[in-house]
């Protein structure tokens, strides 16, 4: 038994989960988006906009944020752990990875809250 | 026919260096084994483990031009077109990822290690019977495939994920043991097994790549066994 402080959900099945539940939304919103672009050939702004301003939209792009963020951290946790260990960085191993890790986190988010300002901050 | 192999002893040389030999195989598809004894014939100083010489020990587990195997089952025909016939070399490395005792010789306590957490034992404290612990036929069938492992370590050292953590991930070879016992009926322990394998490391670090399976000498499927494992897992915590 690992204990593993800063992965996602502190428990491989939790991660292991949340990873293939997270790549089935990622997966089906950019069907569903691309159905849409197909659909609309002559897209403008207005049609655009509408469509991103419905609730159900809403709802999909909320959704998608959260997936893509947990799915980058769980991704990239595993990364660090694999590429930012004492085999690649000796001593400063540990203060590396913590780092980059830091970063990463820091990162998804800005762009979570960034995100739902732009979902939800409405016009 | 040549013979390009790593050869290092930490107490003489600085960094270790591939040296090549001239072998005479009479064109004759040897196994990889004979033509290390004819190489060891021409410089003793070469290391390497061997014992059975038939696929049963697990000693002589080595890197045969890029894939792991058993040097005594492996003839040169298998090993690559063009190198039974002296066109191409054949080249040896120890197994990668573990340290490096000497040439061919790996330090496998990284592995045995792991080994070991798996608690490889049947687990029982029902009192036993007159006579052996009965199993059904169909419960018998349900550890082939499990049970004929030899720890050779051509899997885990086949594995980026066990090189990358290898005191963290548990590896294909003790994952293939650890399901041996989850899938014995007579094994009681299955829940502190299960619950010794529920972090992010010592299972989940498996991305399914299946070198293992790839490698395997004795054809076995430590994948399917780890993706078994997570089905328990999962029928355990949802």
């Amino acid at each position: 038994m690992v204990t593993s402080v800063t992965s996602l959900g502190r428990n491989g099945l939790y991660d292991w989960l949340i990873q293939r539940v997270s790549a089935v939304v990622i997966a089906v919103y950019v069907i569903g988006m691309l159905g849409f672009l197909i659909a609309q050939p002559d897209l403008d702004y207005g049609t655009w906009s509408a469509f991103m301003g419905s609730v159900p939209m809403q709802i999909a792009n909320t959704l998608l944020l959260f997936s893509v963020a947990a799915h980058t951290w769980i991704g990239l946790w595993s990364v660090t752990t694999d590429y930012l260990t004492s085999l690649t960085f000796g001593k400063a191993a540990t203060s590396v990875r913590l780092v980059v890790q830091m970063a990463i986190a820091l990162l998804l988010l800005v762009y979570l809250l960034w995100g739902l300002l732009m979902i939800w901050g409405g016009a | 026919m040549k013979v390009s192999i790593y050869r290092y002893n930490p107490d003489t040389d600085r960094e270790p260096s591939m040296k090549e030999y001239e072998v005479d195989t009479q064109g004759k598809d040897l196994m990889v084994l004979d033509v290390l004894n004819l190489v060891k014939e021409q410089d003793p100083s070469m290391a390497y483990r061997r014992s059975c010489r038939e696929g049963v020990c697990g000693s002589d587990g080595m890197n045969i031009n890029g894939k792991n195997g058993l040097a005594c089952i492996t003839p040169l025909s298998e090993v690559a077109p063009g190198v039974k016939e002296g066109k191409k070399p054949l080249v040896l490395r120890p197994l990668p990822g573990l340290p490096v005792i000497r040439d061919l010789v790996v330090d496998m306590t990284m592995f045995y290690n792991q080994y070991e957490k798996v608690q490889p034992y049947l687990q029982n404290d029902t009192p036993a019977p007159a006579i052996e612990r009965l199993q059904t036929p169909e419960d018998r069938a349900k550890l082939d495939g499990l049970y004929e492992c030899i720890l050779c370590a051509c899997c885990s050292t086949s594995c980026p994920s066990f090189w990358w953590n290898p005191e963290k991930f548990l590896g294909p070879a003790a994952l293939l043991q650890s399901y041996r016992f989850l899938a014995d009926s007579r094994d009681e322990a299955t829940e502190e097994r299960l619950s010794r394998l529920d972090d992010p490391f010592s299972l989940f670090r498996c991305h399914g790549i299946m070198n293992c399976v790839s490698v395997c000498p004795k054809g076995l499927n430590p994948t399917r066994a780890i993706g078994h494992i997570r089905s328990m897992l999962l029928e355990r915590g949802v």
